[in-house]
């Protein structure tokens, strides 16, 4: 920094207008969006804290795992306040325990899935031409098969292992997020400034990452919020099939699995864990949908 | 005698397309030393973009192919260089001010990150990279370049961001800059002034020019020679005063009296009769 350029900054501070800053001042003047980050907070919230406290194995209220046969199936009481299960489990601690589980998964398959669908769209929308072709036929076949039963497949032969099942959700699901990335980057590949940085001398990667990937963030942020909620899905699906995490470890799909035996006589088995996947869900889905709102006034 | 600055000999490019081959150039040679400058005019179509952007091949091969000729920068051929030449010549050799100022910037970044980007990639010596960014946007003209310099395109106006742009393209110390031009997207009054400048760096740094246009009004003064080229050949090659004061091509001759001038008297503006030229 030169002094000049210090002083006549600390006078007058421009009106700092980055591209982030627009989209976060965006997003925060949305109520929907400020209220769905508040639950995603306080799941989170709720889920690292249950994490740190299995992991350290400090004292719990209530064991998530610890049976009581003597107090099974009881409905929302002072001591068990979203009931017990049909083994005499805390529903309450069980829900807190699968937390971590759930967003687990849908932030490390959302990782894997984006990781793998921002590399291979952005090769096949830069550099177009065979290559664009042989990959985007093979995200066809891909798509060809149903990926709920890809998933089951492999985990019927790999193990229902907590990290295997994560990888192959993430493994499956890249597909959406690679054409995504691939059509930006047909369009922004021909912009005017990828030009001119061609012009300046700038090699290919520069120009991908430097150019057009800022460019091409907001559409694969709001993706990969999105995908989130979908791994939580797919996820307590395995468990209520049973192909999911396996037990004893609670996750929201399996507290539901065990409970779908006692459903006419123990409702809060069912609905609590139900209505913690769907409001995780929404709450991620209302985010991604307000982001994609906060991002979608470009600047000229 | 030193080499010149640029050569092209028998420049042919072809554009291969599904519904046949298109000819965009055709056999065109042209010659400039150091501190020449040099106007390409001619129409949309012309061929005079193809040829400006061919210089260091930053046409898209396919579909473009060279067809014929070769292209001599400091005596180096052009076609025959590897990736990582071609890249130091772009930018570092010849630099490129393009037509829309507000689309050649990248949105997400402020002026100065895309300066000093060139900058550091062609002249890593430069220590001071602010210090260096905050000069040339002053020389070309642009207030308050300490401040300006940590806008966002967006909140420059039209003319600033092609000050930016020319500051950007100056600021790698280029031997030759190609203006593709520069001025269509401006309103008159800040096409002066950019010309103005253009003219002012010139005569400042000496430097080799190539300037783009459809406009014969706009090379006066600017150019000392001119190349009419018209369905990718070049028709007419002299230098600007005695062409626009005596143009031979029929061609040439319709294309200056298509600038209105003020004061002139005329019913309608002059247009291009092309039947009435391929008779010629």
């Amino acid at each position: 920094m030169t002094a000049t350029l210090a002083t006549t900054s600390a006078v007058v501070s421009p009106a700092p207008d980055s591209p982030l800053r627009r989209v976060a001042r965006n997003f925060f003047k949305d109520r929907v969006a400020l209220l769905s980050l508040v639950v995603i907070v306080g799941f989170f919230a709720v889920a690292i804290g249950a994490g740190i406290l299995t992991l350290t194995n400090l004292p719990m209220p209530m064991q998530p795992n610890a049976t009581n046969l003597e107090r099974k199936l009881l409905p929302p009481n002072s001591t068990n306040w979203l009931g017990t299960d049909n083994l005499g489990r805390d529903v309450l601690s069980r829900m807190v325990a699968g937390s971590t589980i759930s967003l687990t998964v849908g932030f490390v398959a959302m990782a894997v899935s984006l990781s793998i669908g921002i590399v291979i769209g952005a090769i096949s929308g830069y550099l177009g031409g065979w290559v664009d072709n042989v990959l985007m036929r093979i995200v066809d076949a891909l798509l060809c098969f149903p990926s709920f039963f890809l998933i089951l497949t492999a985990i019927a032969l790999l193990g229902p292992n907590i990290w295997i099942i994560i990888v192959v959700i993430g493994l499956v699901s890249w597909t959406g997020t690679a054409r995504l990335v691939r059509a930006e980057f047909l369009t922004l590949r021909e912009s005017e400034y990828v030009r001119a940085a061609r012009a300046m001398g700038q090699s290919s990667p520069k120009i991908i990452f430097r150019h057009i990937m800022p460019n091409a963030f907001a559409p694969i942020f709001v993706t990969a919020v999105i995908s989130i909620p979908d791994a939580i899905l797919v996820e307590s699906g395995l468990s209520f099939l049973s192909f999911g995490v396996p037990p004893p470890q609670a996750t929201w799909g399996n507290i539901i699995a065990d409970g779908k035996t006692y459903i006419l006589d123990a409702w809060w088995l069912i609905v609590f864990p139900g209505f913690a996947i769907f409001a995780a869900s929404l709450a991620f889905y209302l985010a991604g949908d307000a982001l994609r709102r906060a991002s979608e006034t470009r600047p000229k | 005698m030193k080499p010149n600055l640029l050569e092209l000999h028998d420049l042919s490019i072809r554009f291969r397309t599904e519904n046949g081959t298109v000819d965009a150039v055709k056999h065109v040679s042209l010659s400039m030393r150091e501190g020449d400058s040099l106007a390409i005019v001619g129409e949309s179509g012309s061929g005079k973009s193809v040829t400006a952007l061919s210089l260091t091949r930053l046409l898209p091969t396919p579909p473009a192919e060279f067809a014929s000729g070769r292209i001599l920068f400091e005596g180096k051929d052009v076609l025959k260089m590897s990736a990582k030449e071609i890249r130091a010549v772009r930018g570092g050799g010849i630099a490129y001010v393009f037509q829309e100022p507000a689309t050649s910037l990248n949105p997400v970044f402020t002026i100065r990150s895309q300066i000093a980007e060139g900058i550091r990639l062609h002249r890593p010596d430069v220590k001071n990279v602010d210090e260096e960014i905050v000069t040339w946007l002053g020389t070309v003209g642009i207030i308050d370049p300490a401040k300006r310099m940590l806008d966002y395109p967006h909140q420059l106006s039209g003319g600033m961001q092609q000050r930016a742009m020319i500051a950007m393209a100056l600021s790698c110390r280029p031997k030759l800059l190609v203006a593709d031009e520069p001025t269509t997207a401006l309103d008159v009054t800040i096409q002066a002034q950019i010309l103005a400048e253009l003219r002012r760096l010139r005569t400042e740094f000496g430097m080799s020019l190539i300037l783009i246009t459809h406009n014969f009004g706009i090379i006066r003064g600017l150019c000392d020679r001119v190349a009419v080229m018209f369905r990718g050949e070049i028709v007419e090659y002299g230098d600007t005063a005695s062409i626009l004061k005596d143009p031979q091509h029929p061609y040439t001759k319709a294309l200056i009296s298509c600038v209105p001038r003020l004061g002139a008297k005329r019913e309608r503006l002059q247009t291009i009769d092309y039947g009435w030229l391929a008779k010629a």
